[in-house]
């Protein structure tokens, strides 16, 4: 975990000094998913209602969306094994997160001094990984179906109502997923966006929400008044 | 016909009024038919392609003297030829003529995203528009009747206008004008329905096949091509056509209570963060007075 070592202070006005929360590769994973995602989810909304049509407008029409969403929805699936490699370990669910799942309630009403303390990621963090890592599997294998929807026989027509129906939910599942995040990663937690940005969060941040990653990479017990 | 918008009824991915819905009433057109009396020429299936502009390209011969297999996006009129076993063993072929099927209510149409790819005019006719087709292939999973047909080339989707340039103009379908039987009529919906129950009767009272009947299926609406058949009970056998054609219920769902609850799902989700925000607002540390991580 040599990666997350302290970084030399910075004047930014907080004291102290920062930890680096995600590398720069990481960072660089995180924001190309984002950008592969955006745009399938862009033109998919385009494709999924009438009221949503004018958005393929914004990424050049009709025919032009039609012809990206399925290449960018692989991009996407690629961009998704990336983050899985880097992260399945950190992924998996701990003691820690049963403990925190009971107690969510004070995370939801930010009633933090009640929380049990987290890893590096948090419940929720790590249902919202597995919510698109499989997501992005059943919608690429569906998608499949509806790329090449007129090579499928008539006889295993079925497999076109079945892609549509597996396609629709898993993007639908994703998108409530999405919403969360982009909620939390911008407005809710304060820092947190700056920290896929720039990569480094405050130590008082660290010890807030993650605090037994913050005493894993800084090999510390937080100070006690 | 695509430009005299007073003349369309419906709208494929469209959100808003339909110019032509309500404002206009005409005939409903409609072709009948006779498989009774079809001989398997193929006139029709030249015409076609004479009519549309199309030459005749590489098929794929099926044991059979059916033209290929299925039709395509550049051969949207195919006879179909099936061997049919009678109940006393003999054999008989039966010959219908395929092509899209002008439903009253299209599947293609309901199941199309993009604004006004596909079109429904005020005489029944439901026809594609190019321009407006974005390649996405969702008609080939709203049609029953598997008519709708991809040209990889243009990405654009196509299928049987049943004329509606020569309708237009007062002209019979190019396929009709072929027909050296007459098996094929051209006309209003329901004067072609009551020339087909009549013909049917006469096959059952005078000709004794029993099971003589017309075929429009009331799953789609009613189709604006419409078959006398030797055993309406067995459609089936002419070449699958299908006995009770409808809109797939996946599709239907998909186009319409899925589609009200996955938008209120998103704008819930939306209202949800946002009144969470009111309420609870972001979690801020302060460093200086969380020093010590928020332990108590």
């Amino acid at each position: 975990m040599s990666s997350h070592a302290i970084s030399s202070p910075r004047t930014t006005g907080q004291a102290g000094e920062r930890i680096l929360r995600y590398t720069l590769v990481e960072r660089v994973h995180h924001w190309m998913g984002a950008l592969f995602y955006v745009y399938c989810l862009i033109t998919g909304l385009a494709f999924w209602s009438p009221y949503m049509y004018w958005l393929a407008a914004l990424v050049g029409g009709g025919p032009t969306a039609r012809f990206w969403h399925p290449w960018l929805g692989v991009a996407f699936a690629f961009s998704m094994f990336w983050m899985y490699k880097m992260w399945r370990g950190d992924m998996a669910t701990t003691e820690a997160d049963l403990r925190w799942r009971k107690a969510v309630n004070h995370y939801i009403e930010n009633d933090d001094q009640n929380l049990p303390p987290e890893g590096r990621f948090n419940y929720g963090q790590k249902i919202f990984f597995w919510l698109m890592f499989y997501g992005v599997i059943l919608l690429v294998i569906s998608g499949i179906g509806l790329w090449f929807v007129e090579s499928i026989p008539w006889s295993l027509r079925w497999l076109r109502y079945l892609a549509v129906t597996v396609h629709v939910s898993a993007a639908m599942a994703t998108i409530g997923g999405f919403i969360i995040h982009v909620y939390m990663g911008t407005a809710m937690i304060r820092g947190g966006f700056t920290s896929i940005i720039r990569g480094e969060v405050s130590v008082a941040w660290a010890r807030t929400h993650h605090r037994l990653w913050y005493e894993q990479v800084t090999g510390k017990i937080p100070p006690r008044r | 016909m695509s430009q005299a918008t007073l003349q369309i009824v419906k709208i494929s991915g469209h959100a808003g009024p339909v110019p032509g819905a309500g404002v206009e009433r005409a005939e409903q057109v409609c072709k009948l038919v006779d498989t009774t009396t079809c001989i398997g020429c193929k006139a029709c299936e030249v015409a076609c392609l004479e009519w549309n502009g199309y030459t005749f390209t590489e098929t794929v011969f099926d044991n059979s003297y059916q033209t290929m297999p299925e039709t395509t996006w550049n051969y949207w009129n195919l006879i179909k030829f099936n061997e049919h076993e009678r109940e006393d063993g003999s054999v008989t072929l039966l010959m219908r003529k395929d092509q899209c099927m002008h439903c009253a209510e299209p599947g293609c149409l309901a199941a199309c995203p993009a604004d006004g790819a596909i079109v429904q005019y005020s005489n029944g006719i439901v026809d594609f528009q190019q321009a407006n087709c974005i390649g996405c292939g969702y008609c080939v999973s709203g049609c029953p009747f598997n008519i709708p047909k991809f040209n990889s080339a243009t990405k654009k989707m196509f299928k049987c206008t049943l004329c509606s340039d020569r309708v237009s103009e007062g002209l019979e379908p190019a396929c009709i004008k072929s027909c050296p039987t007459g098996c094929l009529h051209f006309g209003t919906k329901d004067d072609m329905k009551d020339l087909a129950e009549t013909r049917a009767k006469q096959l059952r009272e005078n000709f004794g096949i029993e099971k003589a009947g017309v075929y429009d299926p009331p799953g789609v609406g009613g189709t604006g091509v419409i078959y006398v058949l030797h055993d309406v009970t067995n459609p089936e056998a002419y070449g699958g056509l299908p006995k009770d054609p409808h809109i797939p219920w996946v599709v239907r769902f998909w186009k319409g209570p899925a589609k009200w609850i996955g938008n209120l799902a998103m704008l819930g989700g939306i209202l949800g963060v946002t009144l969470h925000y009111f309420r609870y607002g972001p979690k801020e540390v302060d460093s200086e007075t969380h020093e010590n991580g928020g332990q108590p």
